[in-house]
């Protein structure tokens, strides 16, 4: 059985249909990128995944666990987790307190327990801030750890968002265009900073992202969609001299 | 220059290393408070005690409000179902069999009630847990909407316990209301209560609980993308605000002794909507000092009432003229303090240490 499948994944609104017949399959691993042109269904495909929406026809396995009707806050305990394509952190927040935030749903004190601070919530308040702590290091933020989250310039604000997907310890990790908006300089350090977190945290990342740079330097096999449909399959190559790939983005000749 | 200490609602002020020092200024302040409050209750006037009950009673309303408003985000317009919820539970339960019987005259009162009497104390309690049983259930229905839709589903909520209030003759005595309450509710009362809230609902907001609560505030769909069950955290802050709500709603029945329907209308939740926007929406330590300035504001500004003559210039006295200058007060505020007094910020001893090592220093390099 894979580790994560999507099969048949149909999403309608009303008499539109975002995505038809969508299916794909992971390996343990793998980086795997979605293109397609704007409005071709891509954040609805995540949105299905990540439990925002429930699909109309079809079901998603995720080690062995079907999750199509989950909610979103579920989804992520089973280790899913996202980034959103407009950054969304907690803006009033510090960045600290946003990757802190992620390890509450692991938090086993109830609330009572946390508000008279017994040894057990002491314990894990002070993993919640260590676990932090390690993720902002290895994303390159530590020291900006009490700053305002909304005070960081837009690349950083973009790592803190991937830094607080990883606090929730996910096994698969879907980022919704991680790259949009950066400079070349910026989409480099992105690139690398995705691998070192695939290796460092034994992560499946599932990618949507328009920087075709971004996404042939670091896809191992990608996903063509036009329309809802999927076009194309197959490894960075082949897809850029995929015919259908290309008449979908440039139109015909 | 800006120490870059840990801001004190955040988690991580446990790590502090001034967290020991900042305990015990913090027990230090609350011991002196009420060794004033035993002096004021000694020597002030019964009209000045009166305040100071009052001013206890809404920062206990104010801040536990401020929960489910500020902290949790969702705006919501019940505390006054809530505290009527409170009152008349505790009322029934102070209340001799003997007293109720002579009060309910259109109706005798139903069976349990009409023989129960218990402690103060415990009629609080009861209070307290009636009234987050109540907000519980409430909670499951209005948190299916957001936004202006659960400002106006809680209102209606407000309105609905009000009309049962008047409608159950057997159970709360309808429009007649409960009279001759003994006048339990010191100072002791309203201003240890407003500790425990305080005490609740600040370690509440700075534990990972609080921050789950403030992270639905900012970005729903963030906060599921988390983990984080914002129903859950939503029930969390309003069944919490409700127990206390309700606990006040006791005290205040039995401060002014004779409760009825009319008491509960939606002025009384548009006034603390008022107390924890001044303060600023999510501060705690805002909701507190609003609550005394609006509650003793309030009574300051009576004199404006009156007949005055300065000079030669007579002014007759004119009644409501306090909710002028008071509503011109919240129009100036809107104007220059958007956020209210303490935005989303809260007190900090380390803020008050740092002034006066300043200070001391300032002088010495006078001297």
């Amino acid at each position: 059985m894979d580790f994560f499948a999507a099969k048949n994944l149909t999403m309608k609104f009303g008499g539109l249909v975002a995505v038809n017949d969508f299916n794909i399959s992971l390996k343990r691993g793998e980086i795997v990128g979605l293109i397609g042109p704007n409005g071709a269904g891509k954040t609805t495909v995540f949105n299905m995944v990540a439990g925002y929406y429930e699909p109309t026809e079809g079901t998603i396995t995720f080690i062995k666990n079907i999750i199509n009707g989950k909610k979103a806050n579920e989804i992520t305990k089973l280790g899913i987790a996202r980034t959103f394509q407009n950054i969304r952190l907690f803006t009033e927040l510090s960045v600290v307190e946003n990757v802190m935030i992620a390890y509450h749903c692991r938090v086993k004190s109830s609330f009572l327990g946390a508000v008279l601070r017994f040894p057990l919530y002491r314990r894990e308040e002070k993993m919640m801030h260590e676990g932090a702590m390690n993720i902002l290091d290895e994303v390159g933020l530590a020291s900006l750890a009490k700053e305002r989250s909304d005070s960081l310039p837009y690349g950083q604000q973009r790592r803190l968002e991937i830094a607080r997907a990883l606090a929730t310890g996910p096994e698969l990790l879907l980022l919704d265009e991680p790259a949009a908006g950066m400079n070349p300089q910026e989409t480099q350090d992105l690139v690398d900073l995705v691998l070192r977190i695939r290796d460092n945290h034994d992560l499946t990342v599932f990618l949507i992202e328009h920087d075709m740079k971004f996404v042939m330097q670091i896809c191992e096999r990608m996903k063509v969609i036009d329309y809802g449909t999927t076009i194309a399959e197959g490894t960075p190559e082949e897809i850029q001299n995929n015919e259908r790939v290309i008449k979908a983005y440039l139109g015909e000749a | 220059m800006e120490k870059n200490y840990p801001n004190n609602n955040e988690v991580g002020a446990r790590l502090d290393i001034h967290h020991r020092r900042n305990q015990i200024l913090s027990l230090l302040a609350i011991g002196v408070g009420f060794v004033l409050l035993y002096f004021a209750q000694k020597y002030l006037s019964s009209y000045q005690v009166r305040i100071l009950n009052n001013c206890g009673l809404f920062i206990t309303l104010a801040v536990s409000y401020n929960l489910i408003n500020g902290v949790t985000g969702q705006f919501s317009l019940e505390p006054n179902a809530f505290v009527a919820i409170g009152a008349y539970t505790s009322a029934l339960l102070t209340l001799t069999p003997a007293e109720k019987a002579l009060s309910f005259i259109i109706e005798p009162i139903i069976w349990p009630l009409s023989v129960i009497q218990t402690p103060f104390l415990v009629s609080l309690l009861a209070a307290g847990v009636v009234t987050a049983i109540c907000g519980f259930c409430m909670g499951f229905a209005v948190f299916r909407v957001r936004g202006d839709y659960l400002a106006i589903v809680t209102l209606g909520f407000g309105e609905v316990v009000r009309v049962i209030a008047n409608n159950t003759q057997t159970i709360t005595n309808g429009p007649l209301g409960l009279k001759g309450l003994e006048n339990y509710t010191t100072v002791w009362w309203t201003w240890g209560l407003a500790i425990i809230t305080i005490f609740y609902v600040s370690r509440l907001v700075r534990s990972s609980y609080g921050m789950a609560m403030k992270a639905v505030k900012y970005d729903e769909a963030a906060a599921e993308a988390v983990g984080i069950n914002a129903f859950r955290h939503k029930m969390l802050a309003f069944t919490s605000s409700a127990f206390f709500e309700g606990i006040g709603g006791g005290l205040l029945a039995h401060l002014i002794t004779t409760i009825s329907p009319t008491l509960f209308t939606f002025f009384l939740t548009f006034n603390l909507l008022i107390i924890i926007v001044v303060g600023g929406l999510g501060s705690t330590t805002g909701a507190i000092i609003a609550a005394i300035l609006v509650t003793w504001g309030g009574e300051f500004l009576r004199f404006v009432e009156e007949p005055i003559n300065i000079f030669f210039i007579h002014i007759p006295a004119i009644p409501g003229m306090r909710m002028v200058i008071f509503s011109l007060l919240l129009v100036l505020m809107m104007i220059f303090a958007r956020h209210g007094i303490m935005g989303t910020r809260e007190f900090n001893w380390n803020w008050v240490v740092d002034k006066v090592n300043g200070l001391k220093i300032l002088s010495r390099n006078r001297g």
